[in-house]
């Protein structure tokens, strides 16, 4: 399909656009007469407001209006609640308390708003807000998660009694407790899956204008539609097309930017009470306090093993910090999010899971790359090596004698999932080769004598992927034969400007620079337009557009037919081109004519426009696998980590664009080394956020890394058309794994097994420390 | 931030007549620090004095046997320059080690120096080496300059012009860098300067402090060895999420070692 089809490394079109300056981001967009909000956020995590005076806040410079949650109540404001309902085995529902879109009477986290400050500048907003006098009256605060699930916390939800949303458990415990019993070795890991904040480039952002009846709303999301239906319906209690929300580019979405924020009500709200376009621009410290945050899981897991180190049951216990209110999707990422992928890529037939979502004084959790994925993979890996140990097998040996065969597939798990595809042995001996773990003892003894401690580690993975079961996309095909793609999709770095044109271009033969790209404005997208998160769009999008491109050819075939004077059915189309005998035409030509009435057979309507509405089974995904390999070496009197090898073996199946697939991997890469390695989310037990700015919290930079060699073993998917498996969440679902597993086993000579993430040089050398400390006792 | 009044004084004398004249006006050199904290709103000067365009504060130039670097050089100039890295090599290779390449772009040894972060390099290196700090109304030795935690000995209106280092047999720094900040957890200047050695830190403590029992076996032994058993007290070191006290002291003493170790 020459030097722009499916499957080549084409360079991203929209980089020149978004490195030169000339992207479209939120703040660039500016109205006459706009005013500044600013957010009055309390200082404290827990507390009832007795009062709110805004006087002084009124009184100042450039104020227009300054505004509370009763005044949105008064307007008939309603509330934000989660999408998720559990219940326990007796049949219990899950609490899913309502939150407002400003707090009124009590706050439940640093940084929750309590009111909002329109001025005619930022700065006097900001100022303002400074003005505003809240008297709080301070209550107890659960800041850890562990405190949370404990029945000592108090709960901040009175009406509840606990801070425990519901315990869910997928059978009861006895039932896996017989096999587990007849197990020949137990063993038990119990880790802090820390939580993390997801700090996107682009901050958050919006610009609300409402005029002649309509709201307009500009603002980094990854799609817009269900923002869109959120606002008309709980905030402006309007139809949905009488809402617009406009999301040109955006700096990156990692699940976060998915979400109807309370912010958004807020600023929707108040450009109709004023009468004036409003905008507000976020700053990173209220990334810190009111992004949706990731991860934030402590689990404890027991594995029985046979006598030939084949795993006969598994129990997980997870509790999952939701914070101060269940957000969208908050409690559903151990459960049925990315949690149930538990066994990974394990065949484990017996297997008991429970799970606790937990309410703390503390920014509520979210989807974060992965969502639930590298939890539920880390979990596993850190279990395989544990038995490893206490089998005496080698690390490879044992997940070798235990992940699911090809023969195995289509392989139905405990939780009900069917993976229809991966190789699992491949990944390991492809990566376990270009790693040259054969040769690795000879490396550690090389760095043991310049007194480093070299290690090496591994870990697989799967991940189901695919999202919401529907999406729409369009092509248009315009009268000089330029195609424009009109998606449900929304690309906010997954550089589909590039990939959606190799699409057309391979299917229907227009030139990779003829075709552009709609997106992220509700206004124009498509009626059921889902958009991007859960590594769907390869599958979704994708198949949504070969789907579409079909229903052209089909139309095109009619026109063509009809120009060449021939039979439809003697008519064929390859690359651009319609053929009948030796006559044909071009997609251009049939383009062009299929806007001249004259030029149409009878019953063809004009244009060369078509969508499709693809639905899947709900309970349908696909399974991106693979198995990463990384070499540390430690300095073990500094306890710092330095990394030098990292393998990335990934089954993304049918690799559509390999130069954007290795940039999807790399990302992830490194929000999983992240996590592993610098990011340390501190909430202390006031429930104050300690690690609030990038001084105190530790993003991943170039130098933490190493180079990453990212390898595919290609394994297309049977469920779709393309073939395609997701590839955004791989690289944050194979790092941490292979990370800690590296580093444990640089650290093996002094017994040491297991170190919470994230492996920071105070805490790898304490750690040491007490190592020593036990082994001298 | 809030609105201010911006001067680009021509000279130091009238960066100074200006500071006297104005109670809440800001001297700004780079403004790596200061803005972002009139961002945040945590200061609101009424008038910034920028140095830009004072002449003669910017640049390394020697004066017999000391280095003299202007107020005004920046990190990256520091260390880029010929001189520096001819004869306080180490120095050079401190300023290399100062955040990332914008911020050395913009950060100035003076800014860096008259802000006394805790954790800024450069404490170790003017310590470390027994800088003077020349400023408008005189000269203080380093060692008396760095007064704790964000404090220096300079008064509200005085201005750092320059910084003469004393051109040594030897130095070497090493830095631990902050997982988050990339300042430094622990940073260790060791010199052997015609006055004897010198062993200075940065990072540990509210401010940057040297250590007689080092110097003093250094001295007699220069080898890692002769420190290997010398620990400064945790007692008086910072503690915090991403560095015990007991961890920070532990550092002190390999880093200096490793500094030592790397005279070969
Ligand atoms: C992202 C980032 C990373 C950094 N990493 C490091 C690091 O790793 N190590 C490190 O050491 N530093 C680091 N810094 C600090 C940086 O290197 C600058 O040295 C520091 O910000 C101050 O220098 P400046 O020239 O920008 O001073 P400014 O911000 O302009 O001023 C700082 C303060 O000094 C006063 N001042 C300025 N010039 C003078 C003068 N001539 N006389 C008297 N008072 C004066 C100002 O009034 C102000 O109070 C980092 C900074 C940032 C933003």
């Amino acid at each position: 399909m020459g030097q722009y089809g499916i499957g080549q490394p084409v360079r991203r079109k929209e980089d020149v656009r978004l490195l030169t300056g000339k992207g479209s981001y939120t703040d660039d967009v500016n109205f006459d007469g706009q005013v500044w909000a600013a957010f009055v956020r309390s200082p404290q995590a827990h507390a009832k407001i007795l009062s709110i005076d805004t006087a002084a806040a009124k009184a100042a410079p450039g104020v227009v209006g300054v505004f509370t949650g009763t005044d949105l109540k008064a307007d008939g404001v309603g509330t934000l609640i989660t999408d998720v309902e559990f219940k326990d085995l007796a049949g219990n529902e899950m609490f899913r308390p309502k939150r407002d879109f400003m707090t009124i009477d009590r706050v439940r986290f640093v940084g929750e708003m309590v009111a909002v400050v329109l001025a005619e500048t930022q700065a006097q907003a900001k100022a303002a807000a400074e003005l505003v006098m809240v008297d709080y009256d301070a209550l107890p605060a659960v800041g850890s998660t562990a405190f949370a699930a404990s029945p000592d916390s108090p709960a901040i939800w009175e009406q509840h009694g606990s801070n425990v949303g519901v315990h869910w458990e997928n059978r009861p415990e006895a039932e896996i407790e017989a096999h587990m019993a007849k197990a020949k070795t137990r063993v038990v890991v119990d880790i802090v899956n820390n939580r993390v904040v997801p700090n996107p480039m682009e901050p958050r952002c919006a610009v609300a204008n409402w005029a002649d009846g309509e709201l307009t709303i500009y603002a980094p999301t990854q799609g817009g539609r269900r923002i869109q239906q959120g606002l008309a319906k709980t905030v402006m209690n309007l139809p949905a097309d009488k809402v617009r929300v406009i999301s040109a580019d955006v700096g990156g979405g990692f699940g976060i930017r998915g979400k109807l924020y309370p912010e958004l009500g807020v600023v929707s709200w108040a450009t109709r009470k004023i009468g004036r376009p409003v905008k507000w621009r976020g700053d990173r410290s209220e990334t810190f306090v009111s992004d949706y945050h990731g991860r934030d899981q402590i689990n404890h897991a027991e594995l029985g093993l046979d006598a030939n180190g084949r795993v006969v049951a598994l129990k997980v216990w997870t509790i999952v910090n939701c914070g101060a209110y269940f957000a969208e999707n908050g409690p559903r990422l151990p459960i049925n999010g990315g949690g149930r992928i538990i066994p990974g890529v394990y065949d484990i037939e017996n297997f008991y899971f429970s799970v606790k979502p937990v309410l703390s004084n503390t920014v509520p959790t979210d989807t974060y790359r992965g969502a639930g994925r590298p939890e539920a993979n880390f979990l596993m890996e850190r279990l395989m090596d544990a038995a490893a140990d206490a089998t005496g097998l080698a690390r490879d040996e044992i997940r070798r004698r235990n992940v699911i065969r090809q023969d195995q597939m289509p392989y139905r798990t405990q939780m009900g999932m069917l993976i229809d595809s991966g190789d699992f042995i491949g990944n390991m001996d492809m990566a376990m080769k270009a790693a040259d773990w054969a040769g690795f003892e000879a490396r550690r003894a090389e760095s043991a004598k310049r007194g480093k401690l070299r290690g090496i580690g591994l870990s697989n993975f799967v991940e189901p992927s695919g999202g919401r079961p529907t999406e729409e996309m369009r092509i248009q095909v315009t009268p000089e034969g330029k195609a424009v793609v009109y998606a449900g999709t929304h690309s906010h770095g997954q550089g589909h400007e590039t990939v959606w044109a190799q699409l057309i271009q391979t299917f229907l033969g227009i030139p990779f620079e003829n075709v552009s790209l709609i997106q992220g404005d509700t206004k124009i997208m498509p009626k059921e337009a889902a958009g991007t998160f859960g590594s769907r769009s390869s599958w979704m999008g994708g198949v949504g557009l070969q789907r579409s491109a079909k229903r052209i050819v089909e139309k095109g075939t009619k026109i063509a037919a009809n120009l060449m004077q021939a039979e439809p059915e003697k008519v064929s189309f390859d690359a651009g081109v319609f053929s009948a005998g030796t006559s044909s035409v071009t997609m251009a030509e049939v383009a062009k004519a299929s806007y001249e009435l004259k030029n149409l057979p009878d019953g063809v309507e004009p244009g060369l426009d078509e969508s499709y509405f693809l639905k899947r089974d709900p309970e349908e995904f696909n399974y991106p696998n693979g198995t990463h390999v990384i070499e540390v070496e430690v300095d073990p009197d500094l306890g710092k980590i330095e990394m030098l090898n990292y393998i990335a073996v990934d089954d993304c199946g049918k690799v559509l664009n390999p130069f954007i697939v290795h940039g999807q991997v790399y990302g992830g890469v490194a929000q999983g080394i992240g996590q592993a390695m610098t990011e340390m989310t501190v909430y202390d037990d006031e429930g104050q956020l300690v690690t609030g700015s990038f001084m105190d919290y530790g993003m991943p930079r170039a130098h933490h890394l190493s180079m990453i060699d990212a390898l595919f073993n290609e394994v297309a998917c049977k469920t779709n058309d393309l073939g395609v498996k997701g590839a955004g969440e791989a690289g944050a679902c194979g790092a941490p794994g292979a990370f800690v597993s590296a580093v444990c086993d640089a650290l093996k000579d002094y017994g040491i097994r297991h170190i919470d993430m994230p492996l920071t040089p105070d805490r790898v050398w304490n750690t040491i420390q007490k190592a020593k400390a036990a082994t001298a006792a | 931030m809030e609105n201010f009044a911006y001067h680009t004084p021509a000279s130091v004398a009238d960066a100074a007549k200006f500071l006297e004249a104005h109670e809440d006006a800001k001297l700004m050199s780079g403004g790596m620090t200061l803005l972002p904290t009139l961002k945040q709103r945590l200061a609101a000067p009424t008038d910034l004095i920028d140095l830009a365009k004072v002449p003669d504060i910017k640049g390394v130039c020697r004066d017999g046997d000391e280095l003299v670097i202007g107020a005004m050089t920046t990190h990256a100039d520091v260390h880029e320059n010929a001189l520096v890295r001819e004869l306080i090599p180490g120095l050079a290779s401190l300023a290399g080690q100062i955040g990332d390449p914008a911020v050395r772009h913009r950060g100035t040894i003076g800014g860096s120096c008259a802000n006394a972060d805790p954790a800024a390099d450069y404490p170790a290196g003017t310590v470390g080496l027994g800088a003077t700090f020349v400023t408008n109304k005189r000269k203080i030795a380093a060692d008396d300059f760095f007064v704790g935690l964000f404090e220096t000995a300079l008064e509200p209106s005085e201005i750092i012009v320059g910084v003469r280092f004393p051109i040594p047999v030897w130095s070497h720094y090493q830095k631990l860098r902050h997982p988050a900040s990339g300042y430094a957890v622990v940073g260790v200047f060791v010199a052997q300067t015609k006055a004897g050695v010198r062993v200075a830190v940065t990072g540990a403590g509210p401010s940057a402090f040297r250590i007689s029992a080092m110097e003093e076996a250094l001295a007699k032994d220069f080898s890692a060895k002769a420190i290997e058993n010398i620990k400064v007290d945790a007692g008086d070191l910072n503690n915090d999420i991403h560095a015990s006290a007991d961890y920070r002291a532990h550092v002190v003493t390999v880093l200096a070692k490793r500094a030592v170790a790397a005279k070969g």
